[in-house]
């Protein structure tokens, strides 16, 4: 604290012989004030989960396992963690760590937390799931807790990322409207709650008692800013210090103003397309006619030839340079390199006009078919501008295109019931090739949890075997390789029709470092002043 | 009077009820909220789950009963996302907005009349002119993109104003209001600004309207032949006769001001009620969208009242028991 002082009195001291007003730097060394774009819904760490929520349930929280800004897994209230047997995880805790209210963390608290995810009332998207494999919890000593699983199970740590621990005694009765209203709010993380307005803004504090490294910030002011063109107004007239979710028409004036920086990391969300695999290749899909606008009596999309030829008709880099700005990476999967059980021999399509329209009539469509893309407009990144350029691109090899774009609402709940011939979607993986396969790729099971988000009903099982196997393999390395031939095989398949990875931005004044993160959590800790590193 | 109230009160009942039906069908037909709510990666027993936990596993007309139900005793449902009662988070956010809505009218009226009067007793000088023009303007500009310029010029680059939000604020009557503090009204002044800007147009041109009208009057000629100084004859005589109009169309006003000031809210991140709404149709929280509609409605009515009550006061020809 005091080397803080003394830093800022110096970097006072030297932005006055710049002509500054002294105050004014002071109280922007000890203030942040950060613009979100996306509301939080909730303080409550197991009520809802969503990335806003979980950004700020960081700030005032913490895991078992932290992910690093590449969400690589690093140790977060327990120290380390390993397979003590086929069905057990041993997880060894954090010693001398205390709630914002003084209290000690010890395993108690960790079975009290795993217990709360399936019981919160009304929980419109629950943390359950983590908790589900967990048949039991052996606490060892207060510093030690084991998990014992019915099954091998490698994705413990995983799972672990996304809990955030609550205190036994504080919390035992402690409901969702508690924590909104700030009460209950109590973590053992970088910052305390001071006070939280629905929807509006969440004012925090330093906890200056953080196990960790410590904040640089004394007070942070968290407001919810959903207009876009407003965010970026409000950075450029600095009310606002530190921005998310940087609009792709305002990059370039950023990257010119010499008063603003920017932060950009590729992402982890895959904008691609579904296809319809549901109707079979003697039935009719409900988006696609011959050229004269008549049932076709087929459906195309079941012929890998057709799909592929969808796909490399598109001129990926096209889209990431003009539509996209630049903001996002051509690819032909769904995590980013570098990520654990990223295929590395599988490039982002090649785009070949020519190839495309041969291996069309190879499958027996020389002059093309007709088809409407339904996409959402108010969902992703320039969604339905997207789909306008895939659209033009599919007619241009004869495969005429009828763009359909309308609100995330409508369109999510059509797309869920197959009501779509081709649909442009995202996807934010967790960074292990089991959540895209399980989720998208994956035969919908309601026993096994498979395919929730699989809209065009694709499957293989083939890549479901491997899946299996995969899911209860406990040597990272085998499992990685299986992971791998997996999204190799729906690669090849074409599956679905990857475009890009997203490049997750955040702007800030100058003077202000950020260490962007691929999971887009937009979380003051991550936020110092540039002097002081 | 009170047959008439009674009746008004029977009539609002109706409406209100016509109007919940109307938004459960319309949400319905929209989509499935737990679609938008649940994560991507819930698997089908969680999504069961969330389904059941918001009651939506009952058809809709049920899911109406159990609505109404409730609503009988004051309940109007818990909002989806926040998990509070929904009227409880609307009665959060009515106060901004209220203010918002007051300073938007009151400047309005501040602005609007001097120069409608102005432009009405000398239409053909160039101000005159130049007002009527600027109103066209005020009329047709829309709302968003005047309220980017807004910031755009005072907030980025005179930097006079803050750019967004609801500032310092202080408590009155149990109400939390910013025009009390100096941070609190320059955080008020753009949103009001735009929000007042359509109606300044409206009140000048109903003002000028009713000046030129009224001038040409027998009692005003009466007036003026009696030797009355043109100040008398302006402000006593004209300008409360063409109160009337300008009164009755403020009023009503003021309820679409509140019930429509989504996009100045969301455009400055004020947080009021309007921005709430804006959210919860985003994400089909139903919940909010009933009660918010509902209180919006009941509102209409009571001001549509309130205007009755006082153009009768005003204008001694209207009784309300001819009605």
């Amino acid at each position: 604290m005091r080397k803080s002082i003394r830093s800022a009195a110096v970097a006072a001291v030297s932005l006055m012989a710049a002509g500054l007003p002294a105050g004014q730097v002071w109280a922007q060394e000890q203030t942040l004030n950060m613009g979100v774009g996306s509301p939080v819904t909730s303080l409550d760490p197991h009520y809802h989960q969503l990335s806003p929520n979980n950004a700020v349930s960081d700030m005032i929280f913490d895991k078992l396992v932290n992910t690093d800004a590449a969400a690589r897994n690093i140790p977060g209230l327990a120290e380390s963690w390993r397979a003590v047997g086929p069905t057990t995880w041993e997880f060894k805790l954090r010693p001398n760590v205390r709630f914002h209210n003084g209290n000690a963390f010890t395993a108690e608290d960790v079975v009290f937390t795993i217990q709360r995810l399936p019981n919160v009332p009304n929980s419109p998207s629950s943390y359950a799931a983590y908790a589900r494999p967990i048949v039991r919890m052996e606490v060892v000593d207060p510093l030690t807790i084991r998990f014992h699983t019915a099954a091998p199970y490698p994705l413990m740590p995983l799972d672990m990322t996304n809990v955030r621990i609550l205190d036994s005694e504080t919390h035992a009765n402690a409901a969702t409207e508690d924590f909104n209203a700030g009460r209950a709010a109590i973590g053992t993380g970088p910052w305390r709650v001071v006070s939280h307005r629905n929807g509006d803004r969440i004012e925090f504090e330093r906890n200056d008692a953080y196990w960790g490294d410590k904040p640089a910030f004394a007070r942070v002011n968290y407001r919810m800013v959903t207009n876009d063109a407003t965010r970026t107004a409000s950075l450029l007239s600095g009310d606002l210090d530190f921005i998310d979710q940087v609009p792709t028409s305002d990059l370039a004036r950023l990257r010119r103003d010499p008063n603003m920086a920017l932060s950009e990391t590729v992402g982890l969300r895959l904008i691609f397309l579904g296809l319809d695999h549901l109707r079979a290749a003697n039935e009719n899909s409900p988006f696609i006619t011959d050229n004269e606008g008549r049932p076709l009596g087929r459906n195309p999309l079941q012929d890998v030839r057709v799909r592929r030829a969808l796909s490399i008709a598109i001129d990926r880099k096209a889209i990431a340079e003009r539509v996209m700005e630049g903001a996002a990476t051509p690819s032909g999967q769904f995590l980013p390199p570098g990520t654990f059980s990223h295929v590395p021999d599988v490039a982002a399509p090649e785009y070949n006009p020519d190839q495309a329209r041969r291996l069309l009539a190879e499958a027996g469509y020389p002059n093309g078919f007709r088809i409407t893309l339904n996409s959402p407009n108010d969902r992703y990144i320039n969604d339905s501008r997207i789909a306008q350029a895939v659209g033009q691109m599919w007619t241009r090899i004869g495969v005429r295109t009828a763009v359909e774009a309308q609100t995330w609402a409508t369109f999510v709940g059509r797309a869920g019931r197959q009501e779509y011939s081709s649909h442009l979607i995202g996807w934010g993986s967790n960074p292990d090739g089991s959540h895209p396969l399980r989720n998208i790729i994956a035969t919908v099971s309601r026993e096994r949890g498979w395919g929730a988000s699989n809209r065009g009903r694709y499957s293989n099982a083939e890549i479901d075997g491997i899946l299996t196997q995969a899911l209860v393999e406990l040597d990272e390395e085998k499992r990685e390789q299986m992971l791998i031939r997996a999204q190799r095989i729906a690669a090849e398949q074409v599956a679905v029709i990857p475009l890009h990875i997203q490049t997750n931005i955040w702007a800030m004044r100058r003077g202000l470092t950020h260490t962007p993160r691929v999971d887009e959590l937009t979380r003051a800790q991550d936020v110092r002043p540039a002097a002081a590193r | 009077m009170s047959v008439y109230l009674l009746r008004r009160l029977i009539q609002a009942a109706g409406v209100v009820l016509a109007m919940s039906i109307i938004v459960f069908i319309g949400v319905f037909a929209i989509g499935d909220p737990v679609e938008i709510l649940i994560s991507p990666d819930a698997d089908q027993i969680e999504r069961e789950r969330a389904v059941a936990a918001l009651g939506l596993d009952l058809p809709l007309w049920q899911q109406y009963l159990v609505f109404l139900g409730k609503a009988v005793q004051g309940d109007l449902g818990r909002s989806f996302v926040f998990n509070e009662p929904a009227l409880q988070l609307i009665l959060q956010r009515m106060p901004a907005t209220l203010e918002l809505a007051l300073a938007a009218t009151v400047g309005a009226i501040i602005i609007g009349l001097p120069l409608g009067l102005y432009a009405g007793l000398k239409p053909n000088s160039l101000g005159s002119k130049a007002i009527m023009a600027g109103s066209i303007l005020g009329f047709s500009l829309p709302t968003f993109w005047v309220g980017l310029m807004l910031i755009m010029i005072f907030a980025v680059q005179l930097g006079w104003l803050p750019s967004t939000g609801r500032g310092e604020t202080r408590e009155l009557l149990g109400l939390r209001w910013s025009f009390l503090t100096a941070d609190g009204l320059s955080h008020l002044v753009m949103p009001a600004l735009n929000l007042a800007l359509f109606k300044i147009s409206l009140v000048i041109r109903l003002t000028r309207a009713g000046v030129r009208e009224t001038m040409l009057m027998d009692y005003v000629k009466f007036a003026r032949a009696k030797g009355l100084s043109p100040f008398r004859v302006t402000f006593v005589h004209v300008f409360k006769n063409i109160l009337i109009p300008v009164i009755t169309v403020t009023g009503l006003e003021f309820g679409s001001t509140i019930a429509f000031s989504v996009v100045t809210e969301s455009i400055f991140a004020w947080p009021g009620m309007g921005k709430l709404i804006i959210d919860s149709i985003n994400v089909l929280d139903r919940p909010v969208i009933v009660a918010y509609l509902m209180i919006i409605v009941l509102m209409f009515i009571t001001i549509n009242l309130v205007v009755d009550l006082m153009y009768s006061v005003l204008d001694p020809r209207v009784r309300l028991d001819s009605k």
